[in-house]
């Protein structure tokens, strides 16, 4: 589509920054949505992908630059006012209301009203029922939030953003936990509403899906627009090439394995309902990933075996040795660290200095008699700083100010201080800037070159196809498929992954 | 599971603080200022304020207060609230005078008691680390169980006479010095308590479970069992803090120490403790008991009537916790179009 | 899939036993409320056959009628994830203030408009705070409760204020009936049903719902949430003045500490009644039949010839009782939806 046909974009971004305290998550970036056509925003982890998101869904207001909406300048105080002006988004994470049904999670603040202004239930239901019709989708109407799996709340959420029927519709990553005939689906009806003139911005970390769904694609990295220009004519690799800014080999060190013995043993560990009989080994010295969609149960096998939820049947053990169930403490004295997927609420403690959230992992070995020696909590936060090449100005500065890059690398620090002989991360480069990425991927090559087993968790296919030694992928709560490094392509991984392979 | 960089909630008070707090002005500085401000002004207004016998009878009327303040810290500190130590205290009180009538030796009364306040925060403790539930809304309702369990030990009765010995021990000096036993014993306290938290594991933990429980529990501190001796720990005291109130006024009464609660969270709160957790100084509730205690003095010395007292100590918590958030909101509006 | 034999293959029929099963909670608490109260009724009737008498049903009814007044405010406030500790000292406030404006000479009318002025007030001082400047509920309204206390204490200076000061007409609204139902259980039972409905089938009311169960959803879902947070406290600081109004009119003789302490058995009775204390969930009918459950137990006591200082006791017994019903009955809920979550190939 040129632009001539498509005169005036519906909603467009004009230089438009954004900073959180020392983060600059958006810098003079420009953006243009035209009417009947789908703009994918491409970018890696930590790109400003979400800040943008947030800034055309009202919840940021930009600090500088301006939006426009046909091309009047508008101000978004907050989402109702994005949402009055016709713009609609799917967030990553599903915000629904759990204790109120799907029907209402999709319709409040718009219910269907009768002629006495009250809600009209029937009405409210036969339009979800609709809805859900539309998109394929078998839940019921009246079914309560709660308890909703990954997938179905994010289609809740596409259903929610289909039935404020907006001239604009931006998915920040809907397809991340859904199915291979769901997201057809869902295709579809993207396919159904650009041609009926609505403009739709359309962000995901599956290539294909841009190539299959978008006419034009805006790629970011770290804040920074590095281009806008139609799908047509660009390559898979063109596309990585903006993205990262450098060659892929330059971001995944090749390295020698020698795998020693089995540190890592997990036979037949089951929570209900959350996976079942997911059995491995993590040998030392290997990086092993674990790989599959979002709400596959990867992270949550993670907390278990690392004692954050209970288990209810099947044996995890570290060096020979079994873990009780659901004890941290037990699992770390074992030699097992676990680096979380939220860093924010799991990794650190946000109000804390750098110094003191390395040293909450080693509160007992800090201690000269009953109290805590400043001094050894100073060295150890000034020896790992330096390992991980830490940029800070004091140790007792709060992590807060730190960026995401320098947050994770903290995270790290605190688990490394530990001297683990097993090192689970859970999405380890998630929202962290190119460079410290590659860090962070040499970083857990010297780990595993020194002895320790690495478990990487990853939703990010080129990392765990750059990193891993062997891909473990999980399906729906199971581990369907094992793969050696040799065999495993995209294609291989995605296939297992939803379930396709035999 | 957020890669934005920064929480899409409004950032909270606490983290605006960041940096900038320590610098800036440390709300228990700005306490202690007020808190001489207070004496001098107290001094300078109201004849006898400043004389030895009148601030040693103000610290002795303030010592259950300050003892339950103690506990209550740690328990702010990591994001918990204990409504219920009035109630505990009262119905500690009405044991002390139910066994005593019953003519059970002060010697077996004390320890019994104190076990009963372990039973009690026992109670609130695993209501709130085995089920999960809210303290605020498990301590509602032990508040007005155990202070319901003191009506229906010893009714509207009151007991006195009791021994000289213990009575004095609650009242009298420590010989020598113008400290009532009391108070040197909140003192004792007050420094292991400083220790505990600021300097030991235990106290790092605490702070970490207040400012964001998750990360604490997956750094391996046992998040529920250092929640569940706090609640112990807050009903110990204030059983025992029953005790000494029993002992002090020579009347056990199953009313007794109504509404304390609201001084004891307000002296902790007054003091800079963050009720969301994770902040707070042991210094500053010190100084906040001791605003409290001389502010609550001198509206007596003046004779202003007691409902005033009311009056201010509830404006005081409230000031106290809407302060730090009002120069949060307008540090922030002024940041805002600056960067 | 390993649940039990309700576990369900394909995932509508899945989608509606859960519906089902947490439908059957809510519908089960009103429904256990209602035979807690029959129980209590029969047993303490079958002790003493006049508890049951005219006289004894409308006793129970005028106590029922100020707690469940403040019952439906407090609920509003609640299933916002928020609380109101200052109920009771709102109504003392009231009944004294607008007792000493009769005393004084005061209008009908202009009374009625002062107590409910004065109720609003408390509870838009509580809401501006908590909604607008963000400070924790609980901190605020414990605050409020001793200072309005105190304003209480400090107006009424000892006095009492006696019946022959009050307008008669406002003691026969007080104790009058109409077909032989005292006007006060009529105008709680009134208040509750408008409230009800309007939480119910209102958008707005279901934004209160919004809030308690996702403030974070809430707000990306454009709902006022300061606006309806302050709207709770409105509510509650309005209905507490009627409280107070009515409590005036049914007692004739006020002191100033009328309605102390009674934010406990409030906050206990809305928690009996269903409405959880982390918000979202729960009615105004359930927090009412809690009120009339706890005033019920109030007067069992006393007609049992049980010390009736066990009152407070069991209102705090049954109000931790609740609570842990609650979360035991959520965390099942929560398991078996689980164990139903894993999905077989789509």
């Amino acid at each position: 589509m040129s632009e001539a046909e498509a005169s005036r974009p519906i909603l467009a971004l004009k230089g438009v920054s954004k900073s959180f305290g020392a983060v600059r998550a958006l810098r003079d970036v420009s953006l243009e949505l035209f009417g009947g056509e789908a703009h994918a925003l491409a970018g890696e982890n930590g790109a400003g992908k979400s800040t943008l998101v947030k800034t055309l869904a009202g919840v940021h207001r930009p600090d500088g630059g301006e939006i426009l909406l046909d091309g009047e300048p508008v101000v978004f105080d907050g989402p109702a006012a994005a949402q009055a002006a016709g713009v609609a988004v799917i967030y990553q994470e599903p915000t629904l209301f759990p204790d109120l049904s799907v029907a209402e999670n999709i319709f409040m603040g718009r219910q269907p009203r009768t002629g006495l202004r009250r809600i009209d239930r029937k009405a409210m239901r036969a339009r979800t029922a609709a809805l859900f019709q539309r998109l394929g989708v078998g839940l019921d109407p009246g079914q309560p939030a709660r308890g909703l799996s990954i997938a179905d709340q994010q289609l809740v959420e596409i259903a929610k953003a289909l039935s404020r029927d907006a001239r604009v519709l931006v998915m920040d990553e809907p397809t991340a936990a859904l199915s291979g005939n769901e997201v057809a689906r869902l295709f579809g009806v993207v396919e159904a509403l650009r041609e009926q003139g609505r403009a739709v911005l359309f962000i995901s970390h599956r290539l294909d899906e841009i190539f299959e769904l978008c006419q034009r694609v805006t790629t970011l990295r770290d804040g920074v627009r590095i281009a806008g220009e139609p799908v047509a004519g660009l390559t898979h690799e063109d596309l990585i090439r903006r993205m990262v800014g450098r060659d892929l080999g330059a971001l995944y060190p090749g390295r020698q394995t020698a795998p020693g013995e089995v540190a890592l043993k997990v036979e037949r560990l089951t929570r209900e309902g959350v996976f079942t009989d997911v059995s491995f080994e993590v040998r030392r010295g290997e990086i092993a990933a674990l790989a599959g969609l979002v709400g596959a149960g990867r992270s949550e096998v993670a907390r278990a075996v690392f004692g954050i939820d209970r288990f209810d049947a099947g044996k995890v053990t570290v060096n020979g040795a079994r873990l009780p169930a659901a004890s941290p403490t037990a699992a770390m004295a074992a030699g097992l660290a676990l680096v979380p997927e939220d860093r924010r609420q799991q990794g650190l403690v946000m109000e804390m200095s750098i110094e003191r959230n390395i040293g909450l992992t080693g509160l007992s070995s800090l201690r000269r008699g009953p109290v805590i020696s400043r001094a050894a909590e100073r060295a150890r936060a000034t020896d790992w700083a330096l390992r991980l090449q830490l940029k800070f100005a004091r140790l007792g500065d709060g992590v807060g100010v730190l960026s995401g890059g320098n947050q994770q690398k903290v995270v790290l620090a605190k688990w490394l201080a530990t001297n683990p002989s097993v090192l689970i991360v859970d999405e380890p480069t998630r929202g962290i800037d190119v460079g410290t990425k590659a860090e962070v991927h040499r970083l857990l090559s010297e780990l595993a070159g020194q002895g320790i087993a690495v478990l990487m968790i990853s939703s990010d296919l080129p990392e765990v196809l750059g990193m891993a030694d062997r891909v473990l992928v999980m399906h729906e709560g199971r581990l369907t498929a094992e793969i050696p490094r040799a065999a495993a392509t995209e294609e291989s991984v995605m296939a297992a992954a939803t379930g396709r392979a035999a | 599971m957020a890669p934005d960089p920064i929480p899409a909630a409004p950032v909270p008070a606490s983290a605006v603080n960041r940096g900038g707090a320590g610098r800036f002005l440390r709300w228990d500085v700005l306490v202690t200022a007020l808190l001489i401000a207070v004496f001098l002004g107290g001094a300078s207004t109201s004849t006898g304020f400043a004389s030895v016998d009148n601030l040693s009878f103000a610290l002795g009327d303030l010592g259950e207060i300050a003892l339950i303040a103690l506990a209550m810290t740690l328990l702010v500190v990591a994001a918990e609230v204990d409504l219920s130590v009035a109630s505990v205290l009262g119905l500690s009180s009405a044991l002390v005078g139910a066994l005593w009538d019953a003519g059970m030796a002060i010697e077996t009364i004390i320890p019994l008691v104190v076990v009963v306040g372990m039973v009690c925060g026992l109670v609130n403790g695993l209501l709130v680390t085995r089920l999960g539930l809210p303290s605020l809304a498990v301590t509602i309702g032990t508040l007005a169980l155990y202070r319901g369990l003191a009506y229906v030990v010893l009714g509207d009765r009151a007991v006195a006479q009791f021994p000289p010995g213990y009575v004095s021990l609650a009242v009298d000096n420590v010989p020598g010095t113008p400290i009532p036993y009391p108070v040197a014993l909140f003192a004792l306290l007050a420094v292991v308590t400083g220790v505990v938290l600021h300097a030991t594991g235990a106290g790092r933990a605490l702070f970490a479970i207040g400012a964001q429980e998750e990360a604490a529990f997956f750094a391996g501190i046992r998040v529920k069992r250092v929640k569940l001796v706090l609640f112990v720990l807050s009903g110990t005291v204030a059983a025992f803090a029953g005790v000494i109130y029993t002992l002090r006024y020579g009347s056990a009464r199953a009313d007794n120490g109504l509404g304390i609660e609201l001084a004891v969270i307000a002296a902790v709160l007054l003091g800079g403790v963050d009720f969301d957790g994770g902040k707070g100084t042991l210094g500053g509730v010190i100084a906040g008991v001791l605003l409290i205690g001389l502010l609550r003095n001198l509206l007596m010395l003046n004779d202003v009537a007691t409902e005033i007292q009311s009056i201010v100590t509830g404006l005081l918590l409230i000031v106290s916790v809407l302060t730090p958030r009002l120069a949060a909101l307008v540090r922030r509006r002024r940041r805002a179009p600056a960067v | 899939m390993s649940g039990p034999g309700v576990a369900a293959e394909a995932a509508t029929p899945a989608a509606r036993g859960a519906a089902g099963s947490v439908a059957a909670i809510l519908r089960a608490r009103e429904l256990s409320l209602v035979a807690a109260l029959v129980v209590l009724i029969g047993v303490t009737t079958a002790v003493n056959g006049n508890f049951l008498s005219a006289q004894g049903v409308t006793d129970i009814l005028l106590n029922t009628s100020i707690l469940l007044l403040l019952a439906v405010g407090q609920s509003a406030v609640v299933i916002t994830r928020n609380i109101d500790l200052s109920v009771g000292s709102v109504v003392g406030l009231v009944a004294f203030a607008v007792g000493d404006f009769y005393a004084a000479g005061g209008g009908l009318v202009p009374g009625l408009l002062l107590g409910v002025a004065v109720g609003a007030g408390c509870g838009l001082v509580n809401g501006l705070l908590v909604s607008f400047l963000r400070v924790p509920a609980l901190v605020v309204t414990l605050g409020t409760l001793y200072v309005i206390q105190g304003v209480d204490h400090y107006i009424a200076h000892g006095r009492q204020i006696n019946a022959v000061d009050l307008p008669p007409s406002l003691l026969h609204l007080g104790n009058g009936a109409v077909l032989g139902v005292p006007y006060l259980p009529l105008i709680a039972v009134l208040v509750m049903f408008a409230f009800g409905h309007y939480l119910r089938s209102y958008p707005s009311g279901r934004e209160f719902y919004a809030i308690g169960s996702s403030p974070e959803a809430a707000r990306l879902a454009g709902v006022p949430v300061r606006r309806r947070v302050l709207t709770a406290y409105l509510i509650s600081g309005s209905l507490a003045g009627v409280g107070g109004l009515l409590w005036l009119a049914r007692f004739g003789t006020v002191i100033a500490d009328s309605a102390n302490g009674w934010e406990l058995t409030v906050v206990s009775a809305v928690v009996v009644g269903g409405v959880a204390i982390t918000g979202g969930v729960g009615s105004v009918y359930g927090a009412a039949l809690g009120a009339l459950l706890l005033t019920t137990i109030g007067g069992a006591l006393v007609v049992l010839r049980v010390n009736p200082f066990w009152e407070q006791a069991i209102t705090g017994a049954l109000l931790l009782l609740a609570i842990s019903v609650d979360r035991v009955l959520a965390l099942r809920v929560a398991r078996l939806l689980r164990r139903r979550n894993v999905r077989h190939g789509s």
